[in-house]
C-alpha cells in the first residue's frame, strides 16, 4: 500500500475508478462534482484510456451504455439534477444487464436546488429512477477514504452481476479533502472476459445486447431473471455499520455525511450520560432491513437523521415496524444538519 | 422443356452476413433494399465478424434481428452517443448506426451533431422517410411542407410546425465529418448509386449527391467506406 495522501472525495472517487480498471469514463461538467470529471480528463488519456466531455448527460450515459456493451470497465459521474438526465440511460442499463458505475454527488433540489450538500436522491436512487422493474446496488460512502473503497467494490459488484451500481455521495463527501491510502490497482488482463459482450462476432454466434422483447411472456421471463439477480445481491451484498450500539437506549439511523456527523454527536450524548449508537447503512440497496429489525427489537427508540424530508426515513420504518419509536429529523436545500442541532433532537427521546 | 437442375449456376442470393428472419419492415418500404445492400457491402468488406449494428427506436428497431453480426439495441435518439461509447471503448470494431428521422433528427438531435462533431470514426446511415412508420404515422421533423400524417391531418403548415430540416447539410457544413452524402433508393439507378458511392471517394470531382468530403483521398478503404456510408435517403428538396 501507498502513503497517506491528502484528496478531495471527488478525486479519491476519480483515482479509485481508474485504480479499478475503469477504461472508458464520459460525464458532463456539474457542480459539486466537476474534480471528479477534471481528474479523469488530466489522468485517463495519459493511462491510454478513454475521456470524452459529452454534449449531455443523456449523451454521456449512453456512451457508457455502449462501452459497457462492449465489456470494458467504464462509469459515469454527475449531480443530482444531471443524475435526472441520466434516467433513461440507468433504466436501460439494468434493463440490458450491462456492468456500469454512476457517481451521484448530491446537491439541494427539486429543480436546479443549489450546489450545497444534500441526501434528496435517496427515492430516486433507491427506488427505481427510471421506468420499469429495476434496482441498481447503490452504496453510500461516509468518509473520503471510504468513497475509495466503495467505488473499487462498485465495479466489482457491477460485474458480478451485470448491473449498474450507484455511488451515492453528497457536495460534503465530494469537496472535502482528507488523508487516503489509496487503494492498489488491479490488473485489468486478470479480469474475467465477458463472453457476452459485443466484441464482433468471429467464431462464435452473435451477441446482442437488448431490453427489448415485443412478446409479453419472453419479457416477463427477462424480468424475472432480473428478479432473480435481485434476490441473490439482497441475500449476499448488504452492508452496514453498527457503532456503540451494545447498550443503546437510542439509536440514530443515518448514511453518508450524515453519520459521520452523528460519530460526533454519539461522543457528545454519552459524555452526558445518554446511551446514543449508530445504525449506518452502506449499502442503501440493498437495504439492511433485516440487521436493523434486530436491532430495533432491544432499543426504544431508532431516530432518523437525513439532508432530506424523510427518505430513507420509509426503509427504517419498515425495518422497525413498532418495535421501536421511529422519529425524524432532517434538514433541506443543502443545510448540513450541526451535532449540536442533532443532540437537541436525540434530547427530546432521553429519559 | 425440362430444366437441368443440377447444372443451374446460381447468379443470385442472400448475402451472408443477412439472416433469413422475417423482416417486419412494411410492404413497399423501402427499408428492405437498403438492409441488402448494407449486407452486401459488409460481406464484401469482410467486416462481419469486427461490425457492431446499432439498432435505435423507431422502423429500425429490430435491425438486431437482421445481420450475423453482433448488435446493440439503444434508447430513442441515443444512437450515435452509444455507437461513440462502443468504438471508443473498441476501435477495432466497425459500429453502423441505422437510425431513422425522428430518431436521428429528431429526439436525437444533440447526439446526432456532436458526434459528427467529434469525428467519431462510426458510420452513420440516417433513412429518412418523412413519417413515424412504427407508431402509427405522425409527423417526422423531416415531413414535407403540406405533408398529411395522423399528427398533421390538414397537411404539415409551416407557421406552425416549421419546415422539414435539412439535417444531412447541417452535417456537412461540420468540420469533422469525413464524408456527407444523400442517396435515395426509388429506382435501379439510384439503388446502384447508393451501392456503389463508396468508389465515389476516389473520385476527384464528386459526385452528385455529395454534401461533403474531406480527408486524404488515399485513406484506408474501411475509412472510406465508413465515410461513404453516411448516407441520407432523401428526396432533394
Amino acid at each position: 500500500m501507498g502513503d497517506k495522501v491528502l484528496m478531495r472525495g471527488n478525486e479519491v472517487i476519480a483515482e479509485a475508478a481508474i485504480r479499478a480498471g475503469c477504461q472508458c469514463y464520459f460525464a458532463y461538467p456539474i457542480t459539486p462534482q466537476a474534480e471528479l470529471l477534471e481528474h479523469m480528463a488530466e489522468h485517463m488519456p495519459r493511462l491510454g484510456r478513454t475521456f470524452v466531455q459529452a454534449e449531455s448527460e443523456l449523451a454521456a450515459i449512453s456512451m457508457v451504455y455502449g462501452a459497457a456493451s462492449v465489456g470494458v470497465r467504464t462509469m459515469t459521474s454527475s449531480s443530482s439534477p444531471g443524475i435526472s438526465l441520466k434516467q433513461e440511460g440507468i433504466s436501460y442499463l439494468a434493463g440490458s444487464s450491462l456492468p456500469s458505475v454512476i457517481v451521484n454527488v448530491m446537491r439541494g433540489g427539486p429543480g436546479l436546488g443549489d450546489i450545497a450538500p444534500s441526501q434528496a436522491d435517496y427515492f430516486q436512487a433507491t427506488k427505481g429512477g427510471g421506468h420499469g422493474d429495476y434496482h441498481m446496488i447503490v452504496l453510500g460512502p461516509s468518509t473520503v477514504p471510504e468513497a475509495g473503497t466503495l467505488t473499487m467494490l462498485a465495479f466489482d459488484l457491477a460485474d458480478k452481476y451485470r448491473t449498474p451500481v450507484m455511488i451515492l455521495a453528497d457536495g460534503m463527501l465530494g469537496q472535502m479533502m482528507e488523508p487516503v491510502q489509496l487503494p492498489e490497482p488491479i490488473d485489468i488482463a486478470s479480469l474475467p472476459k465477458k463472453e457476452w459482450a459485443t466484441t464482433g462476432a468471429k467464431g462464435r454466434d452473435p451477441n446482442i445486447i437488448l431490453s427489448f422483447d415485443l412478446d409479453p411472456e419472453v419479457l416477463k421471463q427477462m424480468n424475472l431473471e432480473l428478479q432473480r439477480r435481485y434476490r441473490e445481491i439482497e441475500k449476499n451484498e448488504v452492508r452496514y455499520e453498527e457503532l456503540q450500539t451494545e447498550d443503546a437506549d437510542i439509536v440514530i439511523a443515518a448514511y453518508g455525511t450524515t453519520a459521520r456527523i452523528v460519530k460526533t454527536v454519539i461522543r457528545m450524548a454519552r459524555a452526558e450520560g445518554i446511551k446514543l449508537g449508530l445504525f449506518r447503512p452502506i449499502t442503501l440497496w440493498p437495504f439492511p432491513y433485516e440487521p436493523l429489525k434486530k436491532l430495533s427489537a432491544r432499543v426504544q427508540t431508532v431516530l432518523t437523521v437525513e439532508m432530506s424530508a424523510g427518505q430513507m426515513w420509509e426503509d427504517v420504518r419498515l425495518a422497525v415496524a413498532e418495535r421501536a419509536d421511529t422519529p425524524f429529523y432532517g434538514e433541506m436545500g443543502g443545510v448540513v444538519p450541526t451535532p449540536r442541532g442533532i443532540l437537541s433532537e436525540v434530547k427530546k427521546y432521553a429519559h | 422443356m425440362l430444366t437441368d437442375l443440377d447444372n443451374m449456376v446460381k447468379v443470385f442470393s442472400r448475402p451472408k452476413s443477412l439472416t433469413d428472419v422475417r423482416s417486419t419492415y412494411c410492404p413497399g418500404c423501402q427499408h428492405g433494399i437498403l438492409t441488402r445492400i448494407i449486407g452486401q457491402t459488409i460481406d464484401e468488406l469482410k467486416i462481419a465478424e469486427r461490425t457492431v449494428i446499432i439498432a435505435p427506436v423507431g422502423c429500425s428497431v429490430f435491425a438486431y434481428l437482421w445481420y450475423r453480426c453482433d448488435a446493440v439495441q439503444v434508447a430513442h435518439g441515443r444512437a450515435s452517443a452509444v455507437a461513440t461509447g462502443i468504438k471508443r471503448a473498441d476501435p477495432n470494431l466497425v459500429v453502423l448506426s441505422y437510425q431513422g428521422d425522428g430518431d436521428f433528427a429528431s429526439i436525437g438531435t444533440a447526439e446526432s451533431i456532436h458526434a459528427a462533431n467529434r469525428g467519431e470514426n462510426i458510420t452513420v446511415i440516417f433513412v429518412n422517410n418523412q413519417v413515424y412508420g412504427m407508431t402509427g404515422g405522425e409527423m417526422a421533423p423531416t415531413s414535407l411542407i403540406g405533408q398529411k400524417t395522423t399528427t398533421t391531418p390538414d397537411g404539415r403548415d409551416a407557421a406552425t410546425f416549421g419546415y422539414p430540416i435539412r439535417f444531412s447539410e447541417m452535417i456537412a457544413q461540420l468540420d469533422a465529418p469525413v464524408y456527407v452524402t444523400r442517396q435515395a433508393l426509388y429506382d435501379t439507378k439510384r439503388i446502384v448509386s447508393a451501392k456503389s458511392d463508396q468508389e465515389s471517394i476516389h473520385q476527384p470531382g464528386g459526385r452528385k449527391g455529395i454534401l461533403a468530403r474531406r480527408g486524404p483521398l488515399d485513406m484506408p478503404d474501411e475509412l472510406a467506406h465508413e465515410a461513404s456510408m453516411r448516407a441520407g435517403m432523401s428526396p432533394m428538396w
